[in-house]
């Protein structure tokens, strides 16, 4: 088992945000996430990423059998987890290329793995880049400064691609892309897909599932998983909408 | 020396020092005229105090209390010392050394200057009268320590660029303090970038670490009509060194003028800027980059005078303020009324490491035209921990994401360094700095 998340629970500030999430991923499995706003499933993904603003108040993750919460989000990464961030930061004076170089290598360091000179770099750079289709001037240009949108998602993808993590967490990567913005980023999960990669993939909407076809779906209400199932789960929705998690008394049909 | 001597006491002794010295001077009737109107201004306006709206941040008092004393090394041992040790020392280009205030030739380099350039010690430039210029664009009737220095300076760099040539290397000038304790040197320049010609100067200010010196130095540029002009001004004085910089410009009609202003070293830097856009279309762009740590403070003080229409200044300084360090940042833009059309934009940018750092930043506009487009800005923050998160959660370490933050606060302002030696020497010094130093 890749990940194994047991009554996690969370909070921002004096908010309680997650009420107990039960969630395990095996490698080569694809987990959607999908539940209105504020459902708790941005938190979820920054809660395993280590974001700080969260305090974990009880449960436990298990990531390749070591506590995940007790790792700093550095440590995580090292360990092969990524995050694709909702809103990626912009950080200008810093290259994106100088940016990959010092994360990948920080990473190999962490792993006991040489250093990537800087030919050696390059020449993985750009075949992941051809491979995703990314117009290669945005690797001289600072960390996501002055990118559009679906630039900054496909930089995300794109460094996803490069530090080929075993655990891809994807938060709301597809939000506020146009359907091209939307293949791309599509098309370069998909090319990551692998039978020793896990990913889950955090989603507000159906769309991005008709090109990124998940084993499981979930969805989350008020902090907890309430369903479950397989890909046809996530058109349900996209026909009912989340309107009948209102209705219904949490965790009853999970 | 008794511990009790008063301000006005102590200002007699520079005086006195003056008198004893004055015959030894170099210049003319004319320029004799000229020491003898400044010593008086000095004895009259006193060391500026905090009393002075323009240096209420900025207290001399505790450097002020024992005099520093004019002393001329017995050899060059001292001076080629500090140069060798120095990053930013030997550009490869045409260098003039001066240890304190006075050329010093054996450690200079001046052959190779090219066609157009000509350079003369401020000493020579007495003798045969070329330097008509002098102490013309450095006001000092109401600067005492400009006035102090236009009375006392020694010698100097008169370097001028012909008429339309356009050298395509720099001139280096390196000010050397290399006097014992208390000693005090005044570094005196005059540039004068003919029409459309096109000029990169460099002024470098080295000293040794822990002895307690000072140095006054004016610098005067006149860029006529056309001309291109870049000055860098990198200070790494030692770490107890009073340092007083002014650079006076004055520009000619579509003339360009840049001024590349780091601030590294010394225990108490000011830094004054006065520029004169003169002529219609003239540009002025400021770049300044501090970094303060343990009890360091600099002052920035730029003004701005848009005299004539179409002329545009963008001014730009950032600062990185450490341990219990101080920064004060004093940005002053005057449109005269003629000057309609005025493009003025102003933004002083801080990052503070520590809590205990403090910056005073102020910007003073005075707008007498009534078509213009001026703005000013300032922030003060800390590393942003959104960005830290995001370096982290790809694997890099804190301290060395946050040290990769507080460096790229600076890429903006070292990537406008146009000298391919002095940026990537510059860089991989603040990059060496910045890693290291991080919650000192």
């Amino acid at each position: 088992m890749l990940i194994e998340i047991k009554n996690l629970q969370a909070r921002v500030a004096e908010k309680q945000i997650l009420n107990g999430i039960d969630l395990a991923v095996n490698q080569g499995e694809v987990h959607a996430i999908m539940g209105p706003n504020g459902s708790g499933k941005s938190t979820l993904a920054g809660v395993l990423a280590g974001r700080d603003a969260y305090e974990v108040t009880g449960g436990s993750v298990l990531y390749q059998g070591k506590d995940l919460l007790d790792m700093d989000p550095e440590e995580r990464a090292g360990e092969g987890l990524f995050l694709a961030f909702q809103y990626p930061v912009e950080i200008p004076g810093v290259s994106n290329m100088y940016f990959l170089r010092t994360a990948l290598n920080a990473q190999r360091k962490h792993r006991g793995e040489e250093e990537l000179d800087a030919i050696d770099f390059l020449g993985l750079v750009k075949e992941k880049a051809t491979l995703l289709g990314l117009n290669q001037t945005l690797l001289e240009r600072p960390v996501n400064e002055g990118f559009s949108g679906g630039e900054k998602k496909r930089n995300e993808i794109f460094q996803m691609a490069v530090l080929e993590p075993k655990l891809c967490i994807l938060d709301e990567t597809d939000s506020g892309l146009d359907i091209d913005a939307l293949r791309a980023v599509a098309n370069g999960i998909n090319v990551m897909r692998s039978p020793e990669r896990g990913m889950v993939v955090v989603t507000h909407y159906q769309r991005l599932l008709s090109y990124v076809v998940p084993d499981f779906v979930h969805v989350m209400a008020n902090g907890r998983i309430v369903r479950s199932g397989g890909k046809e789960l996530a058109l349900e929705l996209e026909q009912q909408g989340y309107g009948w998690l209102e209705e219904e008394p949490a965790a009853a049909r999970s | 020396m008794p511990a009790t001597i008063t301000a006005r006491e102590m200002e007699e002794t520079y005086v006195a020092a003056f008198a004893a010295k004055a015959a030894q001077l170099p210049g003319d009737a004319a320029w004799r005229g000229l020491r003898s109107t400044a010593i008086a201004r000095f004895a009259e306006l006193g060391f500026p105090t905090t009393h002075d709206e323009d240096w209420k941040y900025t207290n001399l008092a505790p450097f002020l209390k024992a005099p520093y004393e004019r002393v001329v090394p017995a050899h060059d041992g001292k001076a080629a010392e500090l140069l060798r040790d120095a990053k930013l020392a030997d550009l490869g280009c045409p260098r003039l050394v001066f240890v304190n205030g006075r050329f010093a030739p054996q450690l200079s380099a001046t052959g190779g200057l090219a066609a157009g350039v000509t350079w003369k010690s401020l000493r020579e430039a007495a003798a045969d009268g070329s330097a008509r210029g002098l102490a013309t664009r450095a006001r000092f009737e109401r600067n005492a320590l400009a006035a102090l220095n236009t009375a006392a300076f020694e010698d100097g760099a008169f370097v001028r660029v012909a008429r339309g040539a356009v050298p395509g290397q720099p001139v280096h000038i390196v000010h050397v303090a290399a006097g014992a304790v208390r000693s005090v040197a005044y570094p005196r320049t005059l540039v004068v970038a003919g029409r459309d010609s096109q000029l990169e100067v460099v002024e470098s200010y080295i000293g040794p670490d822990g002895a307690a010196y000072f140095t006054n130095a004016v610098t005067e540029v006149v860029a006529e009509d056309g001309a291109v002009l870049d000055h860098y001004k990198i200070q790494t004085e030692g770490s107890q060194a009073l340092h007083y910089g002014l650079l006076a410009v004055e520009q000619g009609a579509s003339s360009n003028v840049t001024s590349h202003n780091i601030a590294l070293g010394a225990a108490l830097a000011r830094n004054e800027i006065a520029a004169v856009l003169n002529g219609e279309g003239a540009e002025c762009l400021l770049n300044g980059l501090y970094l303060t740590t343990g009890r360091q403070h600099v002052d920035n003080h730029t003004t701005l005078e848009h005299a004539k229409p179409h002329t545009t200044s963008h001014e730009l300084y950032k600062g990185i303020l450490d341990g219990h360090s101080q920064a004060v940042f004093h940005g002053r833009i005057l449109v005269r009324p003629e000057a309609q059309k005025t493009d003025a934009i102003q933004r002083n940018k801080n990052l503070l490491l520590s809590e205990g750092a403090v910056i005073n930043t102020k910007p003073q506009l005075e707008i007498y035209a009534d078509d213009v487009k001026c703005t000013h800005g300032a922030t003060v923050g800390q590393v942003d921990q959104d960005a830290v998160f995001y370096l982290r959660s790809r694997g890099i370490p804190l301290a060395e994401a946050r040290s990769l933050l507080v460096y790229a606060f600076t890429a903006e302002l070292i990537d406008r360094i146009k000298i391919e030696p002095v940026r990537e020497r510059l860089a991989a010094s603040l990059f060496a700095r910045l890693a290291g130093g991080q919650g000192k």
